[in-house]
């Protein structure tokens, strides 16, 4: 009981691209040092927040790809985004 | 005095992000007005049209390529951002700006909004598609909108009847109150830090005035359950493509017939009226057939547009890149590529110019590298030839036709040699470079309008006609001129062929073809075979004798199936698959590079592997028997 009740007020901080289809909750953070991204951290942040992505934002992964669930639709706010798993491990999320 | 008076006219300018139906309000506003080119120098589409307000002003309205940021990261972006800032030379700087956005999605254009103000320049919001935005019961107080922006705000309907006169009574209003304002620019690329501050403020004036509905719009979800479902989406992707490459085969061949027929009648016209000699020969084989196998190509073309617009403007073209991205991605492709690689079956001219949609020049290149491989219109007039002179008509397995199996298999042979053409140039070519992301709107579906699917057609099928229409005629004068001269001697018997540049050609060729298989006369059919490949069907009915252009194709497959072996049949099929038999697509490539080193490679990878297939086909066959 104390444990669940710890679990949901402390919710668990992970990076979206380790999420299941269905997820839902908020970003926390923008990390894009943690994604193993073809382009360079600060630029890889900017494309993010540039399409939405910051801190704040609710989240929901609406949809995912059928080799290796990639990539993932992930609804933001009021907005639908695709993007790869291995860009989306910059976005933490909780 | 107001400068919109007189001869001065205004220039405004459409800035919006991707998805924000800027194009289909461009359409709207501009209607069959507009003029699509190329910014001089690169490859961007430049489309603009005057416009005349309710009051009789005239205005230059331009429709900048979309996008999120001014920062530039595609040569698209550049120009928007450099326009924008009255950067570029060719350009006169706007005089206002109209930020068209998506009033159901209105966070990310709001972001743009509050970067586009630091550049000065007077400022509109347009909240587009509001009709929709009203009957899914959003709410947005635009009064307030305006206050908080800073800027006037005026809503439009791209797609109804009258839903752009707000609009053009607005800009009416800022004509009369126009002051060309000297705002220096305060913009530079915004940080990390400024993108957080300014979404921050955007989400904060996006809660003071819009109210969302209590019940959000679920139709786009419901949807996409379906179509964006790992299984049945790419069934359904493929049903798609399947009827989209059934409409742009099986559709427009009647009127491609019809049209070779009108340009063989109006070649045989000529011949009659005009007397024998050189004149008759250019008029009727260099100038009506070089015209007419541009414009064979026109009823392919346009029902490939109809097919990408309609869906482009449906929403699917988003969820195609979604779900084909991991394939494509597989042999180091982007999502995006699809759209270019897909138009490359009718033909890899308009595929190629395709590839604008992808930002990223690495993946564009190698789009632009492996496009002409996909097995285009013109490829299938050598491959039906060859197939109904050699491959039995007979039924397999109770149930496919053995020549609809070849055919088959020379279409997937192209697409497997693509992607492996890829995956080898990501690996070895872009070793240095790292993938760049897969990044991606989905925006909600929306029933295409038929006037902005018309407008989108029209304009690409002029612009096919010019661009085509030029190097593609170009080539066949220089390819007739090869075939023409030296005109053959006095009492000569064989073809006139036989005497020209393009046999001495093909003679020289000899050697280097017959390894593989190829005679003589095919190696001179090649020749004029790269100014288009189905040329060198007509070619070989030359170059073997016989008369009577097109019609005679049966003729010319009796005539090739008694000189030929089957190895060498399968050779040079094996050869088109390859071989970059094509000017231009060349020129094309060459064109949208921007370098002669990109079409040099395109041509010699091409050529080795042709070279290569047809050896390995050609010595295979003779192993088997088939010499």
């Amino acid at each position: 009981m104390s444990d669940r009740h710890r679990a949901l007020s402390q919710p668990q901080r992970v990076p979206l691209g380790v999420a299941r289809k269905g997820f839902r909750g908020q970003i926390d953070a923008i990390a894009a040092h943690n994604a193993p991204s073809g382009i360079p951290p600060a630029e890889l942040e900017r494309r993010l927040l540039e399409l939405g992505f910051v801190e704040g934002a609710k989240i929901e992964i609406l949809h995912e790809g059928l080799v290796g669930r990639d990539p993932i639709a992930v609804r933001v706010n009021h907005a639908t985004i695709a993007l790869r798993r291995r860009e989306a491990m910059a976005i933490l999320v909780s | 005095m107001s400068a919109a008076t007189g001869s001065n006219i205004l220039h405004f300018a459409l800035v919006g992000t991707p998805n924000s139906g800027k194009t289909a309000l461009f359409n709207a506003i501009t209607g069959s007005r507009q003029k699509v080119a190329n910014y001089p120098g690169v490859t961007v589409e430049r489309k603009a049209g005057i416009i005349q307000t309710p009051s009789g002003h005239r205005v230059n309205l331009t429709d900048l390529p979309g996008t999120y940021s001014l920062r530039g990261r595609s040569p698209d972006e550049e120009i928007t951002r450099d326009i924008v800032l009255g950067r570029l030379a060719s350009e006169a700087p706007p005089d206002l700006l109209l930020c068209v956005a998506d009033a159901t999605n209105l966070r990310i254009a709001l972001r743009l909004v509050i970067e586009l103000k630091q550049v000065g320049c007077p400022l509109m919001l347009v909240l587009n598609m509001i009709d929709i935005a009203r009957h899914r019961g959003i709410d947005i107080d635009l009064k307030k909108l305006s206050q908080e922006l800073g800027i006037p705000v005026v809503t439009s309907a791209a797609v109804r009847r009258g839903g752009t006169e707000d609009l053009m009574r607005r800009m009416d209003e800022i004509i009369a109150n126009f002051k060309r304002g000297e705002n220096a620019s305060t913009w530079k690329p915004p940080t990390s830090t400024e993108l957080r501050a300014a979404q921050r403020e955007a989400d904060r004036i996006i809660r003071a005035a819009v109210s969302q509905p209590a019940r959000p719009d679920t139709r786009t979800g419901k949807i996409d359950a379906v179509l964006l479902h790992p299984v049945a989406g790419l069934l359904i992707l493929l049903c798609v493509l399947f009827v989209m490459f059934q409409a742009v085969f099986a559709w427009a061949k009647p009127v491609m017939d019809l049209i070779s027929v009108g340009f063989d009648w109006l070649g045989v016209q000529t011949h009659d009226l005009l007397p024998e000699g050189l004149l008759q020969s250019f008029i009727q084989n260099g100038v009506i057939s070089g015209v007419g196998n541009v414009i064979v190509f026109l009823p392919q073309i346009l029902i490939l547009f109809l097919f990408i617009l309609l869906l482009e403007d449906l929403g699917y073209m988003a969820r195609a890149a979604f779900l084909m991205d991991r394939v494509m991605g597989g042999a180091g492709l982007h999502g995006r590529a699809f759209i270019p690689l897909l138009s490359s079956f009718a033909c890899a001219i308009p595929g190629i110019m395709a590839t604008r949609v992808i930002d990223n020049r690495r993946d564009r290149l190698t789009t632009i590298l492996v496009a002409p491989l996909m097995t285009c219109s013109a490829r299938i007039p050598v491959y039906t030839l060859i197939i109904s002179a050699f491959i039995p008509d007979k039924t397999v397995w109770n149930w496919f036709g053995l020549q609809g199996l070849v055919m088959f298999g020379l279409y997937a042979a192209g697409i497997v040699s693509a992607l492996a053409v890829a995956f080898v140039a990501n690996h070895f070519f872009w070793r240095e470079s790292a993938t760049p992301p897969f990044m991606l709107e989905l925006p909600d579906y929306k029933v295409p309008r038929v006037r902005s699917v018309a407008i989108g057609v029209y304009t690409r099928a002029v612009m096919f006609l010019k661009r085509a229409g030029t190097t593609i005629f170009s080539m066949m004068v220089l390819i007739w001129f090869l075939a023409s001269f030296p005109r053959p001697p006095e009492g000569a018997t064989a073809p006139a062929i036989d005497y020209s540049l393009a046999a001495i050609l093909g003679r020289w060729l000899e050697p280097v073809l017959a390894p593989v298989g190829f005679n003589w006369h095919i190696d001179v059919a090649l020749i004029p075979g790269m100014a288009a490949r189905e040329v060198a069907v007509a070619a070989l009915g030359t170059v073997y004798a016989i008369e009577g252009g097109k019609e005679a194709a049966a003729q010319i497959g009796q005539m090739l199936a008694s000189q030929w072996s089957l190895a060498t049949a399968l050779a040079l099929l094996a050869w088109y698959i390859f071989a970059p038999q094509c000017a231009s697509t060349l020129a094309v490539i060459k064109r949208e590079t921007g370098s002669w080193k990109w079409m040099a490679l395109t041509f010699g990878y091409m050529l080795s592997l042709a070279y290569i297939a047809s050896f390995i086909t050609f010595h295979v066959a003779v192993a088997l028997g088939a010499g």
